[in-house]
């Protein structure tokens, strides 16, 4: 039965990538990068999805740590003239300028990088609770942008970084998805991943279960940060653009509002809701433009889309608070016993 | 080295600073302290009262006493609003669904904001009787500086009394107590509740008012810092307590305007001293400077 099981995994996640090759050669540059992006958010939701939604830290420091993995990302790979062009006001430090790597290697030291980030955010800002510990993390990504701002030989300050390479492509952006999607898939279904959910449900009563509170939050957070960064580095090579303005709490409250639809602790609510909500954010650009119906032109409103974006937020918290998915998951055996005729027989190890 | 009549400047900006957060935090205290949530959207209901007072006197052509009190009415309304709204539904919820909310309304105002009023940034009106400098010995000090810390010592006075010596603020600190027991008591919780955000969202108007007038330049955003630093200010006083809060918001704003006037290269890292200083004091006294440790029951 598990080998069934898994042989299925393998079968859909092929189809994935051939649907993948028939996007990538059909499809025009606009709509690729409508994917792009739903694969990034799929990442970053998840990222998020395992700090807040599994483990029950609600934190609110996600743009600082993307802006980690963007930046570092962005830096290893842009071509020394790129570079040169860049940092016209005051040249880049010393040994960054001519440094650059393959773009899987610098994704990774992105990621890395951001996972300590997280680490050492998170050893010291993790003994606190709740609201105070959503408010902390949100100042530490305030901190790091302030940082970002003002290390004008590393990052050229305000300005940004221009002409990064643009190396995501769907291959990139869906194999990085569909590993986050694995790994975070099985590391919920770990003793780790319960030792998770038992924090999230109740600290104390987990506490006194024998879970080391501090050692499993921290984990959390630390891979939340590094998937985090590795979905900031796909996103600045996606984009060719970064600079720090990119990073406010504006983008910490779009994956918010991916995982808050999608389900707090629900995988496939957050992988159904990122491809949802980033469709959904191109669809309704047409709020922003002026639309020409026969004679009359009813004028655009530069913002309407947020009000939307906003709105849908508070009627899912207001009236449907479980998302989409709610703690739920799509799983083989779910989908045998819809439809399945006879009740499926279980294996003796159940995962 | 800095002279004394510089340094008399820059503490005169750094009082009146610190007044101003000191009048927003009180409303981040208030709402703590009964409901238990970082009201998010509270900076954003101090940004929209500058606009009311702006449309008051540039678009009805009201005389600017007028206008600003009408825009205190209007922002202490929308505090009520926001708390029906918002976070009434969700009392019983779970505490990050209360939480999302005031995020999401928060974003909410922001974006009605820019649709409303337009993205770009206003000059809000100056009132002539409070911009002319006054000279005390060499330093000359706009008036503006010494009316922003006394008209928040009245209104601190003025709330102090309201909350101690009246049965509408008997009733507030029942609620802050203990909601559900109140209630059994007789107190009209709901009342009681809107009551709190009225009063909040009123100072932070006053607040508002007097940050337009002493930083002329009104947007959607500009709530936002403000904001944040006024909830820090409140949280280093220890956060449920109205005068600590005053004493947040005076240590703040002093602290940053002095870090600035004495190391000037630090000048673009200004925005993170509130946040450095907040996880500081999270860390080593998470119940601020006048809170007591609560213990959790289990």
């Amino acid at each position: 039965m598990k080998q069934k099981k898994t042989l299925l995994t393998v079968i859909s996640i092929i189809v994935l990538f051939i649907g993948v090759y028939f996007a990538d050669q059909n499809l025009d540059a606009y709509k690729t990068r409508i994917l792009n992006l739903c694969a990034i958010y799929v990442v970053l939701g998840l990222s998020m999805n395992l700090i807040n939604g599994f483990t029950g830290l609600f934190s609110l420091g996600h743009a600082g740590f993307m802006a980690v993995g963007a930046y570092t990302t962005a830096i290893l790979t842009m071509p020394d003239a790129v570079k040169g062009q860049n940092f016209f006001m005051v040249p880049m430090m010393k040994p960054l300028d001519t440094m650059h790597m393959p773009f899987f290697f610098a994704l990774l030291i992105g990621g890395i990088l951001a996972g300590v980030v997280g680490y050492l955010i998170g050893a010291p800002a993790l003994r606190l609770r709740g609201d105070y510990l959503a408010i902390a993390t949100l100042g530490f990504a305030e901190i790091i942008r302030v940082i970002f701002t003002n290390m004008q030989t590393i990052t050229n300050g305000a300005l940004g970084l221009k002409g990064i390479p643009e190396s995501s492509n769907l291959w990139w952006t869906f194999g990085v998805a569909v590993v986050t999607v694995l790994f975070i898939g099985s590391l919920i279904n770990s003793s780790y991943g319960r030792a998770f959910k038992a924090i999230r449900e109740d600290e104390i009563a987990a506490e006194s279960m024998g879970i080391s509170l501090f050692k499993h939050k921290v984990l959390a957070f630390t891979i939340g940060a590094f998937f985090a960064g590795i979905g900031g580095g796909l996103l600045g090579n996606l984009l060719g653009t970064i600079d720090p303005l990119m990073f406010r709490f504006f983008l910490t409250f779009n994956i918010l509002l991916i995982i808050i639809l999608g389900g707090m602790g629900s995988i496939t609510g957050t992988i159904i809701s990122a491809f949802i909500i980033t469709i959904a954010g191109e669809a309704l650009r047409f709020l922003d433009e002026s639309i020409t119906i026969g004679n009359f032109v009813i004028p655009g409103i530069s913002g309407m889309r947020m009000v939307v974006f906003s709105a849908l937020l508070m009627i899912v918290v207001l009236f449907f608070n479980h998302g989409i998915m709610g703690t739920n998951e799509f799983t083989w055996d779910k989908l045998f016993n819809k439809f399945g005729r006879k009740p499926l027989v279980k294996g003796g190890n159940k995962q | 080295m800095m002279n004394l009549s510089t340094f008399m400047q820059h503490l005169a900006n750094g009082i009146s600073l610190g007044s101003l957060y000191a009048l927003v935090a009180i409303g981040y205290t208030m709402v703590y302290g009964t409901l238990r949530l970082i009201n998010f959207a509270h900076g954003d209901v101090f940004m929209m009262t500058t606009y009311f007072a702006f449309y008051g006197i540039s678009m009805f052509m009201l005389p600017w006493y007028v206008s600003f009190i009408l825009a205190i009415i209007l922002t202490a309304a929308l505090g009520m609003l926001l708390e029906k709204g918002a976070y009434r539904p969700l009392r019983d919820a779970p505490k990050i669904s209360i939480m999302i909310s005031a995020i999401g309304a928060s974003f909410l105002l922001e974006n009605l904001a820019t649709v409303i009023f337009g993205g770009r940034p206003k000059a809000f009106p100056s009132v002539k009787l409070l911009m002319d400098s006054i000279n005390i010995g060499s330093v000359s000090i706009q008036r503006l500086t010494f009316v922003i810390p006394i008209v928040t010592i009245v209104f601190l006075i003025g709330l102090l009394y309201l909350i101690n010596h009246t049965k509408t603020g008997m009733a507030m600190r029942a609620v802050a107590k203990d909601y559900e027991t109140a209630g059994i008591m007789g107190v009209n919780v709901n009342m009681t509740i809107s009551q709190t955000f009225a009063l909040g969202s009123a100072l932070a108007a006053v607040g508002g008012i007097m940050w337009g007038l002493k930083f002329p330049q009104i947007a959607p955003l500009m709530g936002v810092m403000p904001g944040l630093k006024a909830f820090i200010a409140a949280v280093i006083g220890g956060i449920g307590n109205i005068k600590g809060a005053v004493i947040g918001g005076f240590i703040l704003g002093i602290g940053e305007i002095m870090i600035v006037a004495f190391f000037p290269s630090l000048s673009g890292y200004r925005d993170a001293f509130a946040f450095i200083f907040l996880i500081v004091i999270l860390l080593f006294k998470p119940t601020g400077i006048t809170g007591e440790k609560i213990a959790e029951k289990v």
